[in-house]
């Protein structure tokens, strides 16, 4: 392309932080502008919308506890996809490794006969490992057989999938719900506690907010974050220093796999109180915290606010279906054009406009 | 039933059901073959079998939705060429980005349509003469979608674009070796351009397949994953047209068994077939030669620039 001599695209140095934050909210209201053409098709004046969400959101007590137990999720999930894009490894299955927690926790609630003081923790671990082993094949195959990780972490959602269809039609149908598709619910010792009478389950934010914290650290301030850090940025420099690829590979996605598989656990002890329909549990979970993680620009902390945002824009979703009649999937609007801006917006990220004749050095 | 019938109905079924999937598997082979991995085939078919099914529904015409339904897919797939191949975005983010679109727009524009009967969709043909073959006539060349012979029709030429002519030669030259093809004269950028275009019209006219022929309605997220196994199936077809072709039916085929054989083997098992057999097949190709030969192109999802490497 022929720029004009008055305008210059030059690389950026290091983007500082500010720049970072501009740009990445700038994306995210463009986005939210264009996305607001969609309202006004609908004869609804966007301004009017977004009030509504921001109410529907932050308005009421309730508003704002289904935003938070919609962030649970994607915050505790989002934090893992920071880790695992770190070390440079594409987990797009976040998916199917939610599922499978999901599973590991459903299994031990129902049949383990563990007794019930322990049963909670167990399902969380359980669900840790089970989505920790779905997240290790993939990083197996990238690092020993150079693999495509996007494609296996991909093709594994849908594995999953079938899996947790499999169950529920099959072995695992519970013979309480009458030939429906789903387990039996879970003993009341299975049940995670909530704050109050809400459904913000309160164990699995902790987990979330608790890995935020420890992960930032890490990968800030000690060897194996060190280590993540180069295998992501220059994998030949790691491999000079004699930094294991196969051993980071692996642990940042049994941290990552683990992470979505408690977000599993989550999702089926403390709103589901049983397994189902495959799609219902996950929803789009595991590929919208591909944004949050991604809007986050791979830091762990920030993964607090973004998993809040989109929260915010799910609950939002729920609420312009129920008050104005418009479509949910407006949401998944939202999140294409988010999505967009912002890897649209890194250009800027890397590199800088300048106008004006460059004044040559002397 | 006795074992003819069986085998013309689950042959006939397998192509009435494979041909979306060839259809879409053949544009995605042709973008990531060019070095542009698209994920968002589910969204490119959703926004095509809208558009398919508005149209046929509006003006009467099902073949104009067909077509019009292909080119808004190119069109809307343009989206990801520009971020992928001019703004050098991860690709990965920008195809999932594209699905999200795909299924947010489709899912709010139609709401419209949702329900809706459409009176005037693509109808079955039979071939004269070939249908009166014993076996092979009922499975085959009988009560078929006509766009079923052009898929395949399609597979052939598109087989035979890639491999034995000059255009072929460039797109696989700009998938494997960028700079090279740049210095032989070759646009890269126009070529992935292309390639990313043809598979987003493959895509919109494998989703109006869907909603003016297969199922002659409209509804939200009707293509159910579809586009999922198109990017499994271009795996298990070493990204070759000729491949697809057999690898769509087969899949096809397994799913209508998959209702068959429920009796004797849980239907989950051959739904997840294409894409543990993707994972299969990768990790067979992962060594030495087939590499060369069968494995993904070099430069798949890699963005290009001149002068830097």
């Amino acid at each position: 392309m022929k720029m004009p001599s008055w305008i210059r695209v030059e690389r950026r140095p290091a983007p500082s932080a500010l720049t970072v934050l501009t740009v990445s909210l700038g994306a995210v209201v463009l986005a939210l502008l264009v996305a607001g053409l969609f309202f006004k098709a609908y004869g609804v004046s966007p301004l009017r919308a977004y009030g509504f969400i921001l109410k529907g959101a932050f308005g009421s007590r309730l508003g704002l506890t289904e935003t938070i137990r919609r962030m649970i999720p994607l915050l505790v999930i989002g934090v893992g996809l920071v880790v695992a894009f770190r070390a440079l490894f594409w987990n797009i299955g976040a998916q199917g490794q939610l599922l499978m927690g999901a599973v590991a926790a459903t299994g031990i609630a129902l049949f383990s006969g563990i007794p019930d003081l322990l049963l909670i923790p167990a399902m969380f671990i359980g669900g840790f490992f089970a989505g920790a082993l779905w997240g290790i094949g993939p990083a197996y195959l990238k690092v020993k057989l150079g693999i495509n990780d996007v494609i296996t972490t991909l093709m594994l959602n849908y594995v999953a999938i079938s899996i947790v269809e499999w169950l529920v039609y099959g072995p695992w149908k519970g013979i309480t719900q009458r030939g429906f598709p789903r387990t039996d619910r879970f003993p009341d010792a299975a049940i995670l506690p909530t704050i109050a009478s809400t459904r913000i389950h309160w164990p699995t934010l902790a987990i979330g907010l608790t890995a935020a914290l420890v992960l930032f650290v890490v990968l800030k301030k000690t060897r194996v974050g060190f280590e993540i850090r180069v295998v992501g940025e220059n994998p030949h420099a790691a491999q000079y220093s004699g930094i294991s690829q196969t051993k980071i590979t692996i642990l940042a996605m049994v941290i990552s796999g683990g992470l979505a598989g408690i977000a599993g656990v989550g999702e089926v002890a403390g709103i589901h109180y049983l397994l189902q329909n495959p799609l219902s549990i996950s929803l789009s979970y595991g590929f919208t915290a591909i944004i949050v993680a991604w809007l986050a620009r791979r830091n762990p902390l920030a993964v607090i606010l973004t998993s809040f945002l989109f929260g915010v824009l799910m609950r939002g979703g729920d609420v312009i279906k129920v008050s104005l009649g418009l479509p949910f999937e407006l949401v998944d609007v939202f999140n294409g054009l988010i999505l967009f801006f912002l890897i649209g917006s890194e250009i800027f990220i890397r590199y800088r406009v300048r106008f004006g004749v460059r004044r040559e050095a002397a | 039933m006795n074992w003819e019938s069986w085998i013309i109905e689950t042959v006939s079924r397998a192509l009435i059901y494979g041909t979306p999937m060839l259809l879409g598997t053949l544009g995605e082979i042709y973008a990531e073959r060019s070095g542009v991995l698209n994920l968002g085939v589910e969204g490119m078919m959703l926004v095509g079998a809208l558009t398919g099914f508005a149209v046929a529904m509006r003006t009467g015409h099902p073949w104009l939705g067909v077509l019009v339904a292909g080119c808004v897919g190119a069109v809307f797939s343009v989206i990801h060429a520009f971020a992928s191949i001019t703004l050098r975005a991860n690709q990965v983010v920008s195809g999932l980005a594209l699905t999200f679109l795909g299924m947010g727009l489709s899912g709010v524009i139609g709401r419209a349509y949702e329900g809706l009967p459409l009176w005037s969709k693509l109808g079955k043909v039979s071939i004269p003469l070939l249908e009166k073959i014993p076996i092979l006539g009922p499975a085959v060349f009988q009560g078929q979608y006509p766009l079923t012979y052009i898929a395949i029709g399609l597979a052939i030429l598109m087989w035979f674009v890639l491999y034995k002519t000059r255009i072929g030669i460039s797109i696989r030259a700009v998938g494997e070796d960028p700079a090279t093809a740049d210095s032989l004269g070759i646009n890269v950028s126009r070529v992935r351009y292309l390639c990313v275009m043809v598979g987003g019209f493959l895509a919109g006219v494998a989703g109006a397949y869907w909603s003016v022929a297969y199922r002659t309605a409209w509804s939200g997220g009707m293509t159910a994953g579809l586009g999922w196994i198109v990017i499994a199936l271009t795996i298990f077809a070493f990204w070759n047209p000729l491949w697809a072709l057999g690898g769509a039916f087969f899949f096809a085929a397994m799913r209508v068994l998959s209702f068959r054989l429920q009796a004797w083997l849980p239907p989950e098992l051959l739904n997840a077939m294409p894409y543990i057999l993707a994972i299969v097949v990768l990790i067979v190709v992962s060594r030495g030669t087939l590499q060369k030969q069968m494995g993904a192109p070099s430069a798949l999802s890699l963005p290009y620039t001149r002068g830097e490497d």
